[in-house]
């Protein structure tokens, strides 16, 4: 699913040149639950950019999904995050003003998709994150929990290749955060390609595999062997509250 | 995606700001509002005037004495007393003329029992009655033999009898007044024309020339002779004929300049045209400045605007969409805002030039070219100074956009 063969990005400041990334190899299955850790300047950031196509890698090679990216540029960059990534962010990245519902559409929208099919499938993805009851509300009239799921909604509903959060639990309380970490698990149940970039071990712990970076390489990469189950029972009280 | 959609998100972004995107609409709404408004008052003003001037007499050419020029110093226009009543009757044989009446005015106290007034008094001939549509209410008009017997008899205007004797209705026919102390018979009452101000038709008496000239100037000189031409095609010709008999009559030699001047009334017609063209253009110019200003406007709120919502830039990006995309939802908020306001400016503009027309008693004119011309300038507005800010959203990195607090 992906494929990273000898990834550095360098950032030139000047004459000072800094390496973010020094040859990186990573290979991610299709239906893996991955969590990228490590302290802050280790990477993970820049890696995270990199795997959503956000940015491009100043040497190697990237194959998602069959394709080579890492050459890709602009307008190209912005199809194929479209078709093939669904973001989590840290701070949710909801459009403000803006219906869950309509939020939810948006990739949709981008992707030239009519009108009846955007909301209909927007509000089936809303129901699978257990918000069908809040489709016409707007981010402000969410709680911090509901917000990062009408997130996951939007992330999940073009059915990408792979689904990458960014500190998705980083703005929420523990409850919360459980209550996100249940619907990845679920989401990976069902056979979605999971990436999850966190500094918090518990929350990496819900994962199947932890790939640890420090100062721009790979520093361990290893298998958890006993995942934490997320309680669904919370998720139930989230949607009642 | 398509251009509906995008015309929908630039949409809801406007409604989500409903205040600010009123207020950047002002400018244009009141650029283009003052725009219609101005060429609208000028056109008013420019189709009272051409109806003013044609409301002096059908065809009508103005002979007017030239200048006196005795040892270099020049007496200006009419300081010659060169017209006479020879010419008078030359101009008359002219082929192409069709009436011609002599002017001689001066201003009088008029004094009816206990009832006065002053008034202009313009001596002339019946011609007068033609070239100028004179109808009359009561009474009849000069005719020939009033002019050649030196007559006192008086045709007065509405205003006069009124003033006289507080009643423009009264019976005057037949009474006699007293111009600067000489008896005249009032024998007609002009029809309001409802003409006021200076030399208003309904504020004057009209007399013989020949009893205006003895009994009142006492010189035997003309201030201007009028002709009528025989339809509008006659007009040049009339003139040449008129230039050409008035040359011989004065025996003014070949290569010296007139002594006269004939006006023709549709170079009035042209210069006063001209004159209210040009002040129409400068106030549609001045009003077009506001809408420049409207423009700028637009691009300093879209500028905001695009800072403000550079995390909504951001996450737009980074869920697909592409530059395009991005550049046609501000690109079509510039446009819409301008073209809203534009429709808005111009039902304002038209209601503003109406109620103007009431106020100044003119009818106002919007030309569908000036309504078009101001829709498609504020629409011009809207992309020209949109490009810029939308371009600058366009451009944006998505991974900085979303790191923007």
């Amino acid at each position: 699913m992906i494929n990273l063969k000898g990834i550095k990005k360098i950032y030139a400041n000047g004459d000072i040149k800094v390496a973010a990334l020094g040859g990186v190899d990573l290979h991610v299955g299709a239906g893996e639950f991955v969590a990228i850790m490590g302290p802050s300047g280790s990477g993970k950031s820049t890696m995270m950019n990199i795997l959503g196509c956000l940015d491009t890698p100043t040497e190697g090679e990237y194959y998602l999904d069959g394709t080579d990216v890492a050459k890709a540029s602009g307008d190209d960059l912005s199809v194929i995050r479209n078709r093939k990534i669904g973001f989590v962010f840290q701070g949710f990245n909801l459009l403000p003003r803006t219906m869950a519902v309509e939020n939810v559409e948006l990739p949709m929208l981008y992707a030239g998709m009519g009108g009846k099919e955007r909301r209909s499938r927007a509000i089936a993805a809303l129901e699978s994150v257990g918000l069908g009851d809040r489709i016409h509300h707007r981010p402000k009239e969410l709680s911090g929990g509901q917000q990062q799921r009408v997130a996951i909604a939007r992330a999940l509903v073009t059915k990408p290749a792979i689904i990458l959060a960014d500190e998705p639990t980083g703005n929420l309380d523990s409850r919360s955060s459980e209550e996100v970490m249940a619907i990845f698990q679920g989401l990976h149940a069902s056979g979605n390609t999971i990436i999850i970039v966190t500094h918090e071990p518990d929350i990496a712990e819900f994962t199947e595999r932890i790939v640890r970076f420090r100062d721009g390489h790979i520093e361990g990469d290893e298998k958890v062997k006993n995942p934490r189950k997320a309680q669904a029972q919370v998720l139930e009280e989230g949607v009642a509250e | 995606m398509n251009f509906l959609e995008s015309i929908r998100v630039s949409l809801r972004a406007l409604r989500a700001n409903k205040l600010r995107s009123a207020l950047t609409m002002l400018g244009i709404i009141i650029g283009v509002a003052a725009v219609i408004a101005m060429v609208g008052i000028g056109n008013g003003a420019t189709a009272s005037i051409t109806s003013q001037i044609q409301g002096m007499g059908s065809n009508l050419l103005t002979i007017s004495a030239g200048q006196s020029n005795s040892g270099g110093v020049n007496g200006g226009a009419g300081s010659s007393v060169s017209l006479s009543m020879t010419d008078v009757d030359k101009i008359a044989e002219g082929s192409a003329v069709k009436a011609v009446a002599p002017l001689s005015s001066t201003n009088a106290q008029v004094v009816l029992g206990s009832g006065n007034t002053s008034t202009s008094i313009i001596g002339t001939t019946e011609g007068y009655e033609i070239i100028k549509n004179v109808t009359m209410a009561r009474g009849r008009y000069i005719t020939e033999a009033d002019v050649n017997s030196s007559a006192r008899v008086a045709v007065l205007g509405p205003t006069v009898v009124e003033n006289l004797m507080g009643d423009a209705n009264a019976n005057i026919i037949g009474k006699n007044i007293k111009i600067n102390n000489v008896p005249f018979q009032v024998i007609g009452v002009t029809t309001a024309t409802g003409s006021t101000g200076f030399q208003s038709s309904d504020d004057m008496i009209t007399a013989p020339i020949t009893t205006v000239q003895a009994r009142l100037i006492g010189r035997k000189t003309l201030r201007n002779i009028l002709v009528s031409a025989s339809s509008e095609d006659l007009m040049q010709t009339a003139q040449d004929e008129i230039t050409v008999t008035l040359r011989k009559t004065h025996k003014i030699q070949e290569g010296k300049d007139n002594d006269f001047r004939v006006q023709n009334q549709a170079d009035m017609l042209a210069t006063m045209q001209s004159v209210t063209q040009t002040l129409t253009m400068l106030l549609g110019g001045i009003a077009g400045i506001s809408l420049l200003v409207g423009g700028i406007g637009i691009m300093n709120i879209m500028l905001v605007s695009v800072t403000e919502r550079t995390r909504e830039i951001g996450i737009r990006k980074a869920i697909g969409a592409k530059s395009g995309d991005i550049l046609m939802q501000f690109l079509i908020e510039a446009v819409v805002l301008s073209i809203l306001g534009g429709g808005i400016g111009i039902a304002l503009g038209y209601g503003g030039s109406s109620l103007a027309g009431k106020a100044l008693a003119m009818d106002t004119s919007i030309s569908v070219s000036s309504v078009l011309m101001a829709f498609g300038f504020s629409a011009a507005i809207g992309i020209i100074f949109g490009v810029f800010p939308a371009r600058k959203a366009a451009a944006m990195d998505p991974i900085d956009a979303l790191r923007y607090e």
